[in-house]
């Protein structure tokens, strides 16, 4: 079942040349958690606050359920919703204790009901000691998890996350991703994750929304996000990526480091730029190699090359990090890609 | 065995322990003196002030402080949600403007409003003209006349703090509320109101003290307070010891509010003030509601500040020529010296105080500032009161045992005393703030640099807190320049100021006197106010 659709859905803010979101289509269906991904000013938030209300789109539709909360001007308040919002800063309510904050949204129940309901979902974030606490007495983390439990109580019908681990040191963020995905999986609850960091969408989401300025980039898993990038942005955006020149011949494309199939509909005699990932070379250390390293970077369980090929591109390569090569090593390098992504050589900036 | 090196850092550090010491006690004394007095046996004059006035005094006292706390609250909370959240015509003009009340002291409001509505005022003259004579108009000298008065002139503290409150706020807060279910208008009930509550309660414990502190408009209105209680005991019966008692009832009323202002202030600490602000996203108010918000503002602005002005203005203009004499210059002149005086020595106190807790930042260290910047709550008459039985008290000493005729309790001492202890929180507050912008890493940067003692005084500290310093001087001039009990309590004769000189004339009902010594006044509190303004957020 379809929960949220975007429908083409345009928004300029007022004193604004540009338009923040301009035609962007999505759905999310039941369970299921999409992360809006893009750097900042790709207009992911302004989204988040399309679907949650706080902004009404220009153009397009809104669709909550199949129901269309936005016609002729005419818009569901927030608050007739039923959406729940996680803020990066959490926004807990400072002179309410931890159980009622979560009890705020808890409005149309009999107070054992409200009761009832409280206790469950404490103790399911794991706060039940804490509940008698006041913001402002509790971690970063524990925070993280009133504002999450607070969002869920009423039972939206989605939850919004907005950049909602940004605010925890590096460890507490591991953990807090896994947490989160965790909750979320157990309650069956839908989301809409926005964040800037490709890790946390490939880790926690279903679908990946990649939005580069208010454009939608690509929609998709986040193994094809990753492996077969549309565009050069996305290839850019979720990792590594290094581009070289290609010229299709056939059924191959040829290029510096050997040929490699040809998928594609481009005709014989395009010039392309295929798109390497790290993990798509291996390094075989020789005197004759063409190829050069020109730098090392330890990265715990890898490391990272930089070579330099004959023809002077720069590429990369990851290998793991029992063996080292030393710097200015001449090397043979082995292709072993198993998706070949190519661009016309237009698309691609060098 | 102690070595020599050690007995100079510990002589250093006694010493600015004792001057922190020395400006707790003068806090600690005059307190002590009057709340002793609460044990003391009861004399003739206590006796015949319990079976006649005590009462009133208290019912009046009560009566007050609730109705200028409701009123102020009202006030100060309505207008400043609709400034900080809503979007009305001339809303970035009433921002600022609403603060101007500050600027006029509540006794010259006062004087004013009698003068206007009172009988054979203008309003009332010229109504029973086209009315007649019986259509019912309020009559001002009245308990409502004294609330209303008070809750015009000190309405912009609780408007300064909940502004804040409501600025630092942000929205997330009322968005999350949404989200759940709420709408904006109930969101405001449940969230943004509560959310502020700290810095309202903060705002209207001020009002309160300051209430209870008040002196001069409760003494134009005949309505007998604390204040004029204790006055009128000592300077009407002549019974120092009948005032101290009137004293120590009024130090347990001001106790109450001390304690939940700390309270407050305490709890302000844990709301976190964001980053995004309100702005942009203003309630949109109806036409209607955007000319009533209009109309509600500026209703308030011209009672509270345009048309005290416009009328002081005007009554000014009719005496200049018989009062702006050789006299007048003369209260002018001591209105001048005592402010200046009072602020040098006060941020000169205020410096060593902030320095013993930077150098010697110990436990006792910390409770004296404490206790220092407590002074701010005891109300001008307690002070004057209980300063003032201490001299005494020395000054008999030094004639029994030395038999010189020195007398301390007639002189400007006395008066300083008092003042520094009123107001030394009020040029504490922007020293400290200014001083704690110097970090300790700076100071050693600077060693580092081969910049030490004094040079790092003049090349570092000096600089920075310059502006932190001129803001107390400035603070601590104007408020000594419109304090009235102290000065009335305690001047040595001869030394009249220009708030003295309202008083008399407002005593005597000559209030188009009364009105150029004020317009001087007034003029000299639109200065801090500038500065709050320019500040914006405080």
């Amino acid at each position: 079942m379809t929960v949220i659709e975007l429908d083409k859905v345009s928004l300029t803010y007022p004193n604004s040349a540009t338009s923040a979101v301009s035609d962007i289509s999505f759905q999310i269906k039941k369970g299921e958690v999409l992360a809006l991904l893009g750097p900042s000013g790709s207009g992911k938030t302004t989204l988040l606050r399309l679907i949650a209300g706080f902004e009404h789109p220009d153009e397009g539709l809104v669709l909550l359920e199949g129901r269309n909360v936005c016609q002729s001007g005419d818009c569901v308040p927030p608050e007739k919703r039923g959406i729940g919002m996680v803020f990066q800063d959490y926004a807990l309510f400072p002179h309410l204790s931890v159980s009622q904050n979560i009890a705020f949204g808890l409005k149309k129940m009999s107070r054992s009901d409200r009761l009832k309901k409280v206790n469950e979902i404490i103790e399911m974030v794991g706060l039940t000691p804490f509940r008698e606490r006041y913001p402002h007495e509790l971690s970063g983390g524990q925070q993280q998890r009133v504002a999450l439990a607070r969002a869920l109580a009423p039972d939206p019908i989605v939850v919004l996350l907005d950049e909602p681990f940004s605010n925890l040191d590096p460890d507490m963020r591991t953990e807090m991703r896994r947490e989160v995905s965790a909750i979320l999986k157990n309650t069956g609850s839908t989301a809409v994750l926005v964040t800037h960091d490709h890790e946390e969408a490939f880790c926690m989401a279903d679908q990946i929304v990649l939005l580069n300025q208010g454009r939608l980039e690509q929609y998709g898993s986040p193994e094809a996000i990753y492996h077969t990038p549309l565009t050069p942005f996305v290839a850019d955006f979720v990792g590594q990526a290094d581009f070289i020149p290609g010229l299709v011949q056939g059924k191959v494309i040829e290029t510096v480091i050997g040929d490699l199939q040809n998928k594609t509909g481009f005709a014989s005699g395009t010039e392309v730029m295929v798109m390497i990932r790290p993990d798509d070379i291996d390094l075989l250390p020789r005197e004759t190699g063409k190829t050069t390293i020109l730098a090392r970077q330890f990265r715990g369980s890898e490391n990272l090359y930089t070579l330099q090929l004959p023809t002077g591109e720069i590429v990369h390569s990851s290998q793991h990090s029992l063996t080292v090569i030393p710097e200015q090593t001449k090397v043979n390098i082995r292709l072993k890609m198993t998706h070949t992504v190519v661009f016309e050589k237009s698309e691609v900036k060098s | 065995m102690l070595s020599i090196k050690g007995i100079v850092p510990r002589l250093r550090a006694g010493g600015w322990g004792l001057a922190a010491f020395a400006l707790a006690a003068l806090v600690f004394v005059p307190l002590a003196v009057v709340l002793s007095s609460l044990f003391t046996v009861n004399d003739e004059v206590w006796n015949h002030l319990v079976e006649t006035t005590l009462s009133r005094v208290l019912f009046n006292t009560l009566f007050l402080t609730v109705g200028v706390g409701f009123g102020t609250a009202f006030l100060g909370v309505s207008l400043a949600w609709l400034t900080a959240a809503c979007d009305f015509p001339g809303r970035k003009v009433f921002d600022w403007a609403l603060m101007l009340p500050m600027a006029i002291p509540a006794y010259v409001t006062a004087f004013v409003a009698i003068g206007l509505l009172d009988f054979t005022g203008p309003v009332r003259t010229i109504l029973r003209e086209w009315l007649g004579p019986e259509y019912g108009f309020p009559e001002i000298r009245s308990r409502g006349g004294v609330i209303l008065v008070m809750t015009l002139t000190l309405y912009p503290y609780v408007y300064l703090l909940a502004r804040n409150a409501f600025l630092t706020q942000g929205r997330r807060a009322l968005e999350v509320a949404q989200s759940l279910g709420e709408s904006r208008w109930s969101g405001f009930f449940r969230v943004t109101l509560p959310m502020a509550r700290p810095w309202i309660i903060g705002g209207v414990t001020l009002v309160l003290m300051e209430t209870l502190a008040d002196f001069g408009t409760v003494s134009i209105f005949n309505y007998d307070t604390f204040a004029t209680a204790i006055y009128k005991a000592w300077f009407g019966l002549f019974s120092i010891s009948a005032a101290s008692q009137l004293a120590s009832l009024l130090v347990l009323f001001v106790f109450v509010f001390l304690v939940m202002e700390q309270y407050a202030t305490y709890r302000t600490r844990y709301t976190r003030a964001e980053r995004s602000g309100a702005s942009g996203d203003r309630v949109a108010l109806s036409p209607l509601t955007k000319w009533l918000a209009f109309t509600f503002s500026l209703l308030i602005l011209s009672a509270a500040f345009l048309l005290p002005l416009a009328q002081l203005l005007f009554w000014s203009w009719h005496v200049l020529l018989s009062d702006l004499d050789s006299r007048y210059f003369d209260l002018l002149g001591h209105s001048l010296f005592l402010g200046s005086l009072a602020a040098i020595i006060t941020v000169g106190a205020v410096l060593i105080l902030v320095y013993a807790n930077r150098l010697y930042n110990t436990f006792p260290v910390r409770v004296m500032v404490r206790i220092s910047t407590l002074g701010y709550a005891l109300p001008g008459s307690v002070l004057a009161v209980g300063i003032f039985i201490p001299l005494a008290w020395f000054d008999e000493q030094l004639i029994a045992f030395f038999d010189v005729d020195l007398f301390l309790q007639g002189t400007l001492l006395a008066m300083f005393c008092a003042y520094l202890v009123r107001f030394l929180a009020v040029a504490h507050h922007p020293i400290q703030s200014a001083i704690q912008r110097i970090s300790s890493n700076i100071d050693e940067s600077a060693k580092n640099l081969g910049c030490n003692g004094w040079a790092m005084l003049r090349k570092i500290h000096l600089p920075i807190m310059r502006g932190g310093l001129m803001t107390a001087l400035v603070l601590v001039f104007v408020d000594v320049m419109k304090e009235m009990p102290i000065t009335l309590m305690t001047r040595p004769f001869g030394w009249d100021t220009l708030s003295i000189r309202i008083f008399e004339m407002t005593s005597e009902g000559e209030w188009e006197r009364a009105a150029l010594p004020a317009v001087a006044l007034v003029l000299a509190g639109l200065i801090p106010v500038i500065l709050l303004t320019r500040e914006r957020v405080i």
